[in-house]
């Protein structure tokens, strides 16, 4: 493939470069993933500006685990975390040239993954049902935009992952260490999403 | 160029060298070409018809400026009813110029110009590279600027015009302002997406692909700029998206980021929720804009360092300074940002903090500088066109760079803050600062895209009429900012002390027409300079990586990976009979 | 410190798996930690200090575990320093500014 000529003229694509010690793709997604730390930490900042400035928190009053269900959120989290290891496992497969390992772990982040979309469908008409909108208080405003935004990013890697799991595999036959890495990018992006929501879970639900 | 042949099947990876033997179908070559080449020279066509079209909103604006409430022959009634009720510019669409003539030079014209088109063309040839480190990811990259640049543009035929709250979007206007604003804020997180991507594969690609003997104190500056500029996308963009994403939710789902509570509106109580912080906009956005300056000015001093080195025939006085003062630069660029809210009513310690800051930032770019214009010192000159654009980009830099001290220190920005005062700095820096050594760029690499060499005469042409008409343009403008003028005024002569120097603002808009067609020979010159025959191959006589390469180069870059054996700006080393010694040559 | 996990063999990989595990049953028991203390309804500023403790722990367990941080190469623990370093400036500052003066 022609994609495969661009990727094969360039240097270190898989080899790691003999200073850095990465190869160019891991190096590109934690660059990728420090701009994510930007885009959170500056919604994290608006959290914290809005919510201090805010005579009282939450602006109807109550408590923040009074509002939002926290026994759905604590499920919500192990999935996340049961869905890393999975993710780290799927990898671990890949290095160990388990190709049928890694289909089952793979499969099972994804899985985990809708399982988490899930929820949180019923969490937010939930509320939808009970006339709460990220219009009815700078409260809903911001768990709707930062549950939402890392929805998205849910969303996103399992499209990743999904990818992976189907039209990626050809090239594990081509060329598994190139394979393995990418497997190994999108668990390092898949344990970022985890990470925000590890955050984000005591940051809305609990404080 | 080089011979190609056919396959019915294309090989699989692995053994494909820099040769690219397949014969990929025209929209794989051109269209969505994965070659950092077409993809800089998509970037700088795109970039250059938005540049234009942004400068044309700025003639436009001009004339309101000149001749308030007078209508605009010929042109008035071409833009319709909305726009210039009989010829007479509208005050809504004033707004509408000035918020996207900012917007447009900024994030669509210069920015993918410098990075997207100089940096994406240069940098992989300056380092041996055969591309960049992720060529599809580059493509992408072009793909996502390229419509949030339409978007933009096709928010002029929103129902109420393009985005008007100036190219800083403040709520609460920004919040209820007409669709244009959600035009903007959609476009904009194209345009933050392309730029991320580039930014991953531009500091990738400099790290790890390097030719051997490349260190990266043997880097030419053009390299060191460009990989400082994109750390600063990188990390400073992501909280503009934030913001964007809130003040989306604010106009689509009634949310309350940036409103706060009692807003009311035309005698009218706004009916939402309320709680919100309008300065929390302004620290996230000032947070990127900040950068987002430096960004403008990083790869223009890069532009200028090769074109000085290469001209004065003699190495950069004091590299190590300038890759040092570029690093410094970079990392106080985010800590500054509050300078642009000193009159938000912030408390004495933070906005001391941030003056002090601002005031240390002044010392790697007076750095830089110097060491800019040392390098003339005992050089033996050559004024080539690109030379006559960087000689002269140093007084300007240092007059914009020397304006913007009155307005980092606290107590004269009180009366400085949004006047004419501001916009003459900033333009100072950006316009016959930045554009002029992308000129400068544009003179002197286009033999290496395109193998010819433009005409000199009417490169010569150009710069003089432009230095002459663009400091026309701005000089006036620290005068009308000291006299009281205000920016974004739709009628300067509403006030006493705006009528008193109204013919500042005459003579301003004619020296930015007469601006206008000083370009004109640039542009034929442009396109006419394609149909020169071919020019030398190292026509400059440069020592740097990228004229190792044919002109234009080969996909895959170099026929074979090219070592560096020295400094990059070995010119006139004594007892040589050439007076340059390029990089990659073998011989001692 | 420790040889990273790309280079080992198979077999030696196992063991690291074993690490896996560990962190995976860590990460299960700190969640339901730090929701149980979110019911003893600790006052404000002890309750966020002790959540964003046991986050942070969390994060850091599958940051350098999962996510092989721990033994990572220079240039990145470089990029993330600078990236943490803009993190707090943007996370810090704004309120900072806006609040000088008016708490304490």
């Amino acid at each position: 493939m022609s994609a495969h000529a661009a990727d094969a003229a360039i240097p270190h694509t898989v080899e790691p470069h003999p200073v850095t010690g990465l190869p160019n793709g891991k190096f590109g997604i934690w660059l990728f993933l420090a701009s994510e730390v930007m885009l959170f930490g500056a919604l994290f900042s608006s959290y914290v500006l809005i919510r201090t400035q805010a005579p009282h928190w939450p602006p109807e009053g109550g408590l923040s685990s009074e509002i939002l269900n926290v026994p759905l959120a604590t499920v919500n989290t192990a999935v996340l975390i049961t869905s890393s290891i999975t993710m780290v496992l799927a990898w671990a497969s890949c290095k160990m040239g388990r190709i049928d390992r890694f289909r089952l772990w793979m499969g099972g982040t994804i899985a985990l993954a809708f399982v988490f979309l899930v929820i949180k469908y019923f969490e937010y008409t939930d509320k939808f049902h009970h006339g709460h909108f990220p219009s009815t208080n700078n409260f809903y405003a911001i768990y709707f935009t930062l549950t939402g935004l890392h929805g998205l990013h849910v969303v996103g890697g399992i499209i990743v992952n999904t990818f992976l799991l189907t039209i990626g595999t050809r090239l594990w036959k081509v060329d598994r260490d190139h394979f393995t890495n990418r497997v190994e990018n999108a668990g390092l992006y898949w344990h970022f999403v985890d990470l925000v929501w590890i955050f984000l879970f005591p940051s809305l639900y609990l404080l | 160029m080089s011979a190609t042949t056919t396959h019915g099947h294309a090989a699989h990876g692995g053994h494909d060298a820099a040769h690219g033997h397949h014969e990929l179908p025209f929209w794989r070559k051109y269209i969505f070409s994965v070659d950092h080449k077409v993809i800089g020279v998509q970037y700088g066509v795109t970039a250059l018809v938005f540049l234009f079209f942004g400068f044309t909103l700025m003639m436009l604006l001009r004339w309101q400026l000149a001749y308030p409430g007078q209508p605009l022959p010929v042109i008035g009634k071409l833009l319709g009813e909305n726009a210039m009720p009989g010829g007479v510019m509208a005050p809504e669409f004033y707004n509408q110029l000035g918020a996207m003539h900012g917007t447009i030079m900024v994030f669509m014209g210069i920015v993918p110009l410098a990075v997207g088109a100089f940096g994406n063309y240069v940098v992989p040839l300056q380092i041996g590279a055969p591309d960049m480190a992720f060529p599809r990811i580059n493509m992408v990259s072009y793909w996502a600027f390229l419509p949030g640049g339409l978007l933009m543009l096709a928010s002029f035929f929103a129902p109420g015009g393009a985005a008007n709250s100036g190219w800083t979007s403040y709520p609460p206007l920004a919040d209820i302002a007409t669709t244009g604003q959600t035009f903007w804020l959609l476009a904009m997180v194209l345009l933050i997406t392309s730029s991320l991507l580039g930014s991953i594969n531009f500091i990738v690609t400099i790290v790890q692909l390097r030719a051997k003997g490349l260190t990266f104190f043997r880097l030419p500056f053009f390299v060191h700029a460009q990989f400082v500029t994109s750390f600063l996308l990188l990390l400073a963009f992501p909280p503009l998206e934030a913001a964007a994403v809130m003040q989306l939710m604010d106009r689509l789902a009634a949310t309350s980021f940036f409103l706060p509570s009692g807003l009311v509106i035309s005698g009218e109580p706004l009916r939402v929720a309320g709680g919100g912080s309008p300065l929390l906009w302004q620290h996230l956005f000032w947070f990127l804009a900040h950068p987002e300056v430096y960004v403008l000015i990083l790869p223009a001093m890069g532009i200028i360092a090769e074109v000085i080195a290469n001209n004065t025939r003699k190495p950069l006085w004091g590299y190590r300074l300038l890759v040092y003062s570029a690093i410094f630069l970079g990392f106080m660029s985010f800590v500054v940002w509050a300078h642009h809210m000193f009159m938000t009513g912030m408390g004495t310690t933070m906005s001391t903090f941030f003056q002090t800051t601002t005031m240390i930032i002044s010392i790697p770019s007076v750095v830089i500088l110097t060491c800019f214009i040392m390098s003339l010192y005992g050089g033996a000159i050559r004024y080539t066109v690109p030379m006559l654009f960087a000689t002269a980009f140093l007084p300007m830099f240092a007059i914009g760079g020397l304006t913007g001290l009155p307005l980092g220190l606290t107590a004269s920005d009180i009366y400085l803050h949004d006047t004419f005062y501001v916009i003459g700095h900033f333009h100072y820096v950006v316009a016959p600062g930045t554009i002029f050594a992308l000129f400068a760029g544009i003179y002197y690499w286009y033999p290496k895209v395109t193998g010819k060499q433009m005409n000199q005469t009417l490169g010569k042409i150009h710069f003089w009429l432009s230095f002459l008409c663009i400091n026309g343009v701005f000089m006036p403008m620290f005068f009308q900012g000291m006299a009281g003028l205000s920016r974004r005024l739709y009628d300067p002569t509403i006030y006493v002390h705006g009528r008193a120097i109204q013919s500042l603002n005459v003579f301003i808009s004619w020296s930015a027409w007469g601006l206008a067609i000083a370009q004109l020979p640039f542009i034929w010159n442009f396109f006419a300079s394609l149909r020169h025959p071919k020019a030398a191959e190292n026509p400059w006589q440069s020592t740097t990586l990228e004229w190792a390469a044919p002109s234009p180069p080969p996909h895959g870059n170099f026929t074979t990976p090219p070592v560096v054996y020295r400094d990059p700006y070995e010119y006139s080393e004594p007892g040589r009979s050439s007076d340059f010694h390029p990089q990659f040559a073998r011989e001692a | 410190m420790a040889e990273t996990a790309e280079h080992s063999s198979p077999e030696q990989f196992k063991k690291h798996l074993g690490q896996y595990y560990v962190v995976f049953v860590a990460l299960l028991c700190l969640t339901a930690v730090t929701v149980a203390v979110s019911y003893l309804h600790l006052k404000r500023p002890l309750a966020i200090a002790i959540a964003l403790v046991i986050a942070t722990v969390k994060a850091g367990l599958v940051a350098g575990v999962f996510m092989h941080l721990i033994s990572e190469k220079k240039v990145i623990y470089a990029v993330l320093i600078l990236t943490a370093a803009f993190f707090l400036l943007v996370l810090l500052l704004p309120s900072l500014t806006i609040f000088e003066g008016v708490v304490v």
